[in-house]
């Protein structure tokens, strides 16, 4: 759905990405997540007084390669700030975060939409820590207390803002993808958003079309997934318009999004107070962040996923298709070069479609191509899944047995030859031994002898099959081919 | 100049019932506070970059490994109520 005409529409999403660190931002605690309630907490991040913060530095080069990622100035003076409200899942009453002095600043994200390219601006990226988890006791409308769990509590979050650059739901929802496909390339969020790790929140404003200033912008909170943000922007998109068609107008205001309802509603003002008396953070020193430290992060940095798309495209001479599908995931593209980089000396020029075919249809059929972890540590090593097409290559094996190898390559974690060897599944290419199964074929199938003298062709398809059974799929297929067409040939005559 | 509706925004946002004697106290308190606060103004510091430290230090990290926790029972000693493993906190829900 798209807003009605006279509109435009102004959105800018705020994106809270949990860091993968060990430990969270300011104290030892682990940070895993599904541990027993409040088993993973300390006076530091239960927020008791006296107690000192340290920042995590692996938090801050997180950050910075992210930051770096997306092309923004890391500013070399930043600091920490208590940003104030009362709240139960945060004890201390302030939450440790970045003011008027964020890690970085002015950077961009492209998203493809509708086929073509639109640059993102992103106006901050600053750290902060995450704060405790909340239950209500029963249901919300019954509830009489709540519940808190810690371990969150003390996480490191990063806050990426965007500009007011996004222009409809669909690019709110593409800029997301885009943005969560960054940091798990990265290697800085597991972008798990059912867990968790990646939370959004939206500024949404409509204004006459042509106009160049502002409307009045309202947040939504609790967008979740990919489709409650697009959904949600939706409702709230239809509902500003109608107000402004109906001459009312629209108050500033924090929603909450009702996913299970489908639709965003009011949050009490005491909710949410917008008062967060902001000061330096006194028990936490500046930081200053040197050419030098920029530049060791840069260096480090992955190619990203949209230039490494391309590059595939263009080096390897894939469809686009499979160029998508083979950098979904850091380790997947990884993998497949990895396999690429392995000899193969019998392999024709259409190696690298070849290998992405095998990616694509059979790694990918067994373990999640999204999933850094399970591509990373596959119990089918790049180096055995090039073995086994160089069986194919060099005529060891067909095709059909590769893939029941590769199945059992999976299953026991051997390669392709310890496998091929031991069960027997060499391809039969000896012309002699397989002229002798091919003449037996025959022998054993008159009637298909007479149907092909009679000029039914098919029949050759059927002694084909019988040829390739008898040899339990493993004769050569182009070889069986031609002995038939042989063969078959001098029965006609 | 703090007046009784700044100590009343303030109390509010800090979720402090104050009684009509201690929001008087309140804010004669903030009152001085900030009159001292003009005296320290009163310093020349021109040539003197802003600072929210008295010591001169940068970049105090740790490197990012894993610490023992506190016990949960210790963590949850001095809950004033708890559910199982759970803080219990009054229901937060406003009307």
């Amino acid at each position: 759905m798209s807003a009605p005409a006279h509109y435009e529409v102004v959105i800018g999403l705020e994106v809270h990405a949990q860091l993968l660190t060990r430990s969270k931002m300011f104290c030892g605690c682990p940070t895993t997540f599904g541990a027993a309630p409040n088993s993973q907490t300390c006076p530091v991040c239960q927020g008791m007084p006296g107690v000192l913060p340290v920042v995590n530095k692996k938090a801050i080069e997180l950050a910075m390669r992210t930051a770096l990622a997306f092309g923004c100035r890391v500013n070399p003076a930043c600091r920490f700030a208590r940003k104030h409200y009362y709240y139960p899942d945060m004890p201390k009453n302030y939450q440790i975060s970045q003011y008027e002095e964020p890690l970085a600043e002015e950077g961009r994200l492209e998203i493809d939409i509708d086929g073509a390219s639109r640059t993102i601006g992103i106006q901050r990226l600053h750290l902060e820590e995450d704060v405790g988890k909340l239950v209500h006791e029963g249901t919300l409308e019954t509830a009489q207390a709540s519940l808190v769990d810690f371990n969150r509590s003390g996480v490191p979050l990063m806050e990426t803002v965007s500009k007011p650059d996004l222009r409809s739901p669909e690019e709110a929802a593409a800029y997301l993808k885009a943005f969560r496909a960054v940091l798990v390339f990265l290697g800085v969020c597991d972008g798990n958003m059912e867990e968790g790790s990646l939370r959004c929140d939206a500024n949404v404003s409509l204004r006459p079309r042509g106009s160049t200033t502002l409307g009045t912008k309202v947040e939504i909170k609790n967008l979740n997934s990919f489709r409650n943000v697009q959904r949600a922007l939706e409702f709230e998109v239809k509902r500003q318009a109608q107000a402004l068609d109906a001459g009312e107008g629209i108050r500033q205001e924090t929603r909450l999004w009702e996913a299970d309802r489908g639709y965003t509603r009011s949050m009490r003002s005491k909710e949410y107070a917008h008062d967060y008396r902001y000061f330096p953070e006194p028990d936490l020193v500046p930081l200053r962040i040197d050419s030098r430290w920029v530049d060791e992060i840069q260096a480090a940095l992955p190619e990203l996923p949209r230039a490494r798309r391309q590059r595939f495209v263009a080096q390897y001479g894939l469809p686009g298709y499979d160029a998508d599908v083979l950098t979904q995931s850091r380790a997947l593209g990884d993998y497949y070069e990895a396999v690429l980089r392995e000899p193969a000396p019998s392999a024709g020029a259409d190696r690298p479609k070849i290998v992405s075919n095998w990616v694509m249809s059979e790694l990918l059929r067994v373990l999640p191509g999204d999933d850094e972890r399970a591509i990373a540590t596959s119990p089918i090593p790049p180096r055995h899944l090039a073995g086994l097409l160089r069986l194919i290559d060099d005529g060891t094996i067909s095709g059909k047995i590769a893939k029941d190898v590769f199945q059992k390559m999976f299953d026991s974690r051997e390669d392709a030859a310890t496998i091929v060897g031991r069960e027997g599944l060499t391809q039969v290419a000896d012309e002699t031994a397989l002229g002798a199964i091919v003449d037996s074929v025959m022998a054993a199938n008159p009637k298909a002898i007479d149907d092909f003298k009679r000029g039914k062709t098919v029949a050759k398809k059927s002694l084909f099959g019988q040829v390739m059974k008898a040899t339990g799929g493993k004769a050569n297929p182009t070889l069986v081919d031609r002995l038939l067409e042989d063969k078959l040939a001098k029965i006609q005559r | 100049m703090i007046d009784r509706k700044d100590v009343e925004h303030v109390a509010r946002l800090t979720r402090l019932a104050l009684t009509e004697e201690e929001l008087e106290r309140m804010r004669e308190q903030l009152n001085s506070i900030l009159t001292h606060l003009d005296t320290l103004r009163g310093v020349d510091t021109e040539g003197v970059e802003p600072t929210a430290h008295a010591v001169d230090l940068v970049n105090v990290m740790r490197e990012d490994e894993v610490e023992p926790c506190l016990p949960q029972d210790s963590m949850l000693a001095n809950a004033p109520d708890r559910s199982g493993e759970l803080f219990r906190v009054p229901r937060i829900i406003e009307e």
